[in-house]
């Protein structure tokens, strides 16, 4: 599903387009590589992926958090970073990286990860990468301790040099992220619309909103179907007929399986969630994720094995359609549409602005992330992982929640740290006793 | 819980500059609190002055350096180098764990990094383990009795 602004959205939103309208689901590594040379052979290697590929530059942390000097210096020495130190090669340099290789059918995107992007963003756009990652509130919150109000700022800032390139410029929220764990589907999907809503009012054109894999395949997918909604009444619409826009699907993002076969049913689960939720697009992680950064052909290998079932997963469908069942509900009992409704309006009604209103919510309570340490987050509100993997409010704080969803929130809302490692390592758990049973879990997954 | 009571003690945490990651800070945290101590936790990306300042004002009993991305072996040298360079802080104990290297190989990484300044390294499989052994071998110095709350 996408909105209906297609004229002059960039190569980015037409080569998803074009994939969706084919039947296939584009994925994503991330991906990133100190030299230059090295990280034009890993672009090369995922171009020649056998399925719809995207391109990724993931910055290294120095770069991230706007050290530049000493991602320089790392790059001189010959010291190991764990991504592209974009800024430090430069825009001339970045380009060459880009030329040849991106291209209409393999647009290329920058993963970053800053709160004051404003100079990243800008060797991005002079580097002519087609598309980025981030947004006011979850660059910045999940990263440091940069005060949300420069992130604000810089962020609109960001989202106004994306605007105004004379090639247009594709913008990913972060905000289905978060801190990739145990925030609660409904906030992920509030934030993700808010922060679209956002780049929509410094004026991007392109955009994607993006929902991680949690711990429930069933709450997932009610989520995906919430975010849809939502996207499709907010965005829409108005006198400029509203930005192009999809919906991006994140493999797990947490502890990961330790056994191979566990990190890779996991990521099977995320390819089949991701064509059953109708997402347009899949960034994938592989299973070296439990031990270290992922070699190339490692990345290339989760790219071919999620295109592979996403492609089986279409002809299940395909299949069930024509044997006369219908799909699989995609509406449930976990509320999550009520929910992220409900905080999006009241979000809203803060302030004039969406920027300003974020900064209002954040400061009374309204949005909490659980667990976030920043300093400009309450931390006030927990969430906890019921025993069949289903993320519930254990203590809301102040966020509001319809009627029904407080009435099932529990009692005691004390989580210690031994409950906190597990409920961590649920998916590890559940996806490496498949390795020593050999047996399928979680059949509600595939069913 | 222990079966005796011991005297609490003061811990800052905190990851690198550099590294973004907190579930190990929030789990840290909970387990130092669950033994009766007080935590100021300093959260992802901590610049060092910011350590170094938040050590020099709270005179923890031990810092708690806990990092995850990768950069560990550079940021957590540079980090101890500046904390020993400081007068007050030449012998705060300071220990560090995680994923310290790019390459899950991170016994190389360990000697620097005793080299460097810091008391212990927790970079093995059973790192939690070991540093739940250096816990109970501590000994938070005596403190001068909080005012009584009229």
């Amino acid at each position: 599903m996408s909105g209906p602004g297609t004229a002059g959205a960039g190569r980015f939103a037409a080569h998803v387009r074009r994939a969706r309208q084919s039947g296939s689901l584009v994925v994503q590594p991330r991906m990133g590589f100190a030299g230059a040379r090295r990280m034009r052979e890993g672009l090369r290697a995922v171009r020649d992926v056998a399925a719809p590929t995207a391109g990724t530059v993931t910055v290294d942390s120095y770069t991230r958090v706007g050290e530049y000097a000493r991602a320089l210096e790392a790059l001189r020495s010959g010291a190991e970073l764990n991504g592209f130190p974009l800024v430090a090669h430069g825009a001339r340099r970045t380009r060459e990286v880009l030329d040849g290789v991106a291209s209409q059918d393999f647009p290329v995107q920058v993963r970053h990860g800053s709160a004051l992007a404003g100079r990243l963003v800008a060797t991005a756009c002079a580097a002519g990468a087609d598309a980025t990652e981030g947004g006011p509130v979850s660059y910045c919150l999940p990263y440091g301790r940069v005060p949300l109000r420069d992130s604000v700022r810089a962020w609109a800032r960001c989202c106004e040099l994306i605007a105004a390139r004379a090639e247009p410029m594709h913008l990913e929220t972060f905000g289905g992220g978060m801190l990739g764990q145990l925030c609660p589907p409904s906030m992920l999907v509030a934030l993700s619309v808010l922060e679209a809503l956002f780049f929509r009012e410094h004026g991007v054109r392109s955009l994607s909103l993006s929902y991680a894999q949690q711990t429930h395949p069933g709450q997932d997918l009610e989520a995906l179907a919430a975010l849809h909604r939502l996207a499709a009444e907010r965005l829409e619409g108005g006198p400029d007929g509203g930005p192009d826009w999809h919906v991006v699907l994140y493999t797990f993002m947490g502890v990961f399986p330790r056994s191979a076969a566990g990190a890779l049913r996991l990521l099977e689960e995320s390819a089949r969630l991701a064509v059953r939720g109708g997402a347009a697009r899949l960034v994938v992680k592989t299973p070296a994720e439990a031990h270290r950064i992922p070699t190339l052909d490692e990345n290339v290998a989760a790219l071919e094995f999620a295109a592979a079932v996403a492609s089986d997963e279409r002809e299940r469908i395909r299949a069930r359609t024509r044997a006369g069942l219908r799909p699989a509900p995609a509406g449930g009992p976990y509320g999550v549409y009520e929910e992220a409704a409900l905080l999006v309006d009241c979000v809203l009604e803060q302030a004039p602005t969406v920027g300003e209103a974020l900064l209002r919510a954040f400061a009374t309570g309204l949005l909490d992330v659980p667990y976030c340490l920043h300093p400009d987050n309450a931390n006030r509100a927990r969430a906890v992982l019921d025993p069949w993997g289903v993320l519930r409010w254990a203590d809301p704080g102040r966020v509001p929640l319809p009627p029904r969803t407080r009435r099932a929130v529990s009692a005691d809302a004390a989580v210690g740290s031994r409950q906190l490692l597990d409920m961590l390592g649920f998916n590890e758990r559940r996806f490496d006793v498949e390795d020593v049973l050999g047996r399928r879990l979680a059949d509600g997954a595939a069913a | 819980m222990p079966k005796y009571r011991s005297r609490s003690g003061k811990f800052v945490v905190s990851g690198v500059s550099s590294d973004a990651h907190t579930w190990n800070l929030v789990f840290l945290q909970l387990m130092l609190e669950e033994r009766g101590h007080e935590v100021v936790n300093l959260g992802a990306c901590p610049p060092d002055d910011e350590v170094v300042a938040a050590c020099v004002h709270e005179r923890p009993d031990a810092l708690v350096v806990s990092t995850v991305n990768g950069h560990g072996h550079m940021d957590g040298e540079r980090l101890v180098r500046t904390l020993r360079a400081h007068p007050d802080l030449a012998e705060l104990r300071a220990v560090i764990g995680g994923k310290l290297g790019v390459d899950g190989a991170a016994d190389r990484h360990v000697d620097a990094l005793v080299a460097a300044g810091y008391d212990a390294v927790f970079a093995s499989e059973h790192g939690l383990e070991e540093f739940a052994d250096f816990l109970r071998e501590l000994r938070p110095r005596r403190r001068a009795p909080a005012e009584p709350v009229a």
